[in-house]
């Protein structure tokens, strides 16, 4: 058990933390509003022009990006931890790890786009 | 006494570990709530490619939005969006342990100085803040989005 | 209350069986008898060959950790009335080969255990100075941790090191804390190298039960997860200040 320590650990767990703590701020009101509340029809969702307006804007758009792509990088670790425990697949580490976090840098990139675009 | 140690039966972990206890299948539950963290940023931009698209977009957005089975998910992903919040805050303080400067605890009266912990803002506190801050974001998310619209 | 109560016991030999059976024990049922008090009961009055652990009976030398109806206790300290009217079952510590009986291999902790330097490393030491000196809140830091009486418990109730056997696992990282948070000690630089390899605390996934399974009050998930946070600015600050050596 002596390999020599990978130095990326602790910042992937960093990022993994601060992902946790604005997926947790974040996330559900956005689920609340949009998948739940107006789909349901209790009241109405916001227009098309004063929604694009409060998106374009400069600093919503920021927030919006460092949201994503860290809890982007939350979901990646904690997968990657679940998958290998919960299926016990150890000997698949590279594998998992691929998926993972090239699943979050790829949609980290998507982000990107949607974003510049609005 | 190598004979022994060969012949020591291996207890094998059960494939569906998780299953077997409460606890593990909370802390399973709560691992999987990523999974839903994950969803909920795909559908946040999906909601703002549509934006981006233009009004059309956004009205079937809306309508796809309101399909029973996106509905669905939706309420599922809440479920699982605030079991990681709730779970989340509130072993926030088992991580950081918060010390108070010394200075400050010098100034501070002692009635509060003593209920302390050595020198520690106490746990409870720290997970109040939380809870504090998420109803804070989310009135201000809520308030953005709603006036938006009118 | 009946007088007597039935223990469900694993039996494992491994020169006549290939796995584990169990076998079953009809004791007393006493208000003050433990589990071990059943299972010397057994001993000395059905079945002298059954092999087990114990000494001190007073949940202090941390060898007769069972697994009683599913949960990693110490035998000693967890009482027969709690599971009447039965039947109890007893099993050895999950997550350990059996050896035999209920008696597990432990040599993966004991090997574990000291690459952690769970004793006061000084780097300056001047014993005709006379003894280090500590204040109550310096002892408050660590003492919690002290605890620990490497009864194996948390081991068995982790479900990462069942998995993972090369996990480092909760009590060495308890008590690595419990040195590295002691005024006293200068062994943190020296014991950083074990606890933030993939297999230290990086392994933990913060399940939590090793907390709840420890006899004697001693938080492993809590000193896992602080431990976390001080390696991870320890590495941001590496890496803003480079020069800045550890």
């Amino acid at each position: 058990m002596r390999r020599r320590a990978r130095p990326i650990e602790p910042f992937l767990w960093l990022l993994f933390s601060a992902g946790g703590v604005l997926a947790a701020l974040f996330l559900p009101v956005v689920v609340l509003l949009f998948g739940v509340v107006y789909p349901l029809g209790g009241i109405g969702p916001p227009t098309y022009p004063g929604l694009h307006a409060l998106a374009a804007h400069a600093l919503t758009r920021v927030v919006i990006f460092i949201v994503c792509v860290l809890s982007l990088i939350h979901w990646a670790h904690r997968f990657r931890f679940t998958v290998l425990h919960g299926l016990q697949i150890g000997r698949l580490g590279r594998l998992v790890s691929v998926f993972c976090y090239g699943g979050a840098l790829v949609g980290s990139l998507a982000a990107l786009v949607v974003l510049v675009r609005i | 006494m190598t004979a022994t140690r060969a012949r020591a039966y291996r207890q094998a972990v059960p494939r569906l570990w998780w299953l077997r206890r409460r606890s593990y299948l909370l802390f399973m539950l709560r691992e999987l709530s990523c999974v839903f963290v994950a969803w909920a940023v795909l559908f946040l931009l999906l909601l703002l490619k549509a934006v981006g698209n233009g009004h059309v977009d956004y009205q079937r957005f809306l309508d796809w939005a309101a399909k029973p089975w996106v509905i669905a998910v939706n309420v599922l992903a809440l479920a699982f969006l605030v079991f990681h919040s709730v779970t989340w805050f509130n072993l926030a303080p088992k991580a950081m342990v918060v010390r108070v400067p010394k200075q400050m605890l010098a100034l501070a009266p002692k009635a509060i100085v003593r209920r302390l912990p050595e020198g520690r803002v106490p746990g409870w506190l720290i997970v109040a803040q939380n809870y504090v801050a998420w109803v804070f974001v989310a009135a201000i998310v809520a308030g953005l989005v709603m006036r938006s619209g009118s | 209350m009946a007088d007597t109560i039935t223990l469900l016991v694993t039996r494992y030999r491994p020169d006549t069986e290939a796995e584990p059976t169990v076998a079953e024990y009809e004791v007393p049922l006493r208000k003050d008898w433990a589990v071990l008090d059943g299972l010397n009961h057994v001993k000395d009055q059905l079945d002298g060959t059954l092999s087990y652990r114990w000494s001190c009976r007073m949940g202090i030398c941390g060898s007769c950790g069972m697994t009683v109806n599913g949960e990693p206790r110490l035998s000693c300290a967890t009482f027969l009335t709690e599971f009447a009217p039965g039947p109890v079952r007893v099993e050895p510590l999950a997550n350990f080969p059996i050896v035999r009986d209920l008696v597990v291999d432990i040599d993966d902790f004991l090997r574990k255990l000291p690459t952690v330097k769970p004793w006061i490393v000084r780097h300056v030491d001047w014993v005709e100075d006379g003894e280090y000196l500590q204040t109550p809140d310096e002892q408050s830091a660590y003492q919690q941790y002290s605890m620990c009486i490497n009864c194996m418990l948390c081991y068995s109730a982790c479900p990462v090191y069942g998995v993972d056997p090369d996990f480092l696992g909760p009590a060495a990282i308890a008590l690595a804390q419990r040195y590295n948070l002691d005024s006293r000690d200068h062994g943190a630089a020296d014991r950083l190298d074990v606890l933030v390899h993939p297999e230290g605390v990086w392994g933990c996934t913060f399940v939590g039960e090793c907390t709840r399974a420890c006899p004697k009050g001693v938080d492993p998930a809590g000193a896992i997860q602080r431990y976390k946070l001080t390696a991870a600015m320890r590495s941001v600050r590496a890496l803003l200040l480079p020069w800045g050596a550890r």
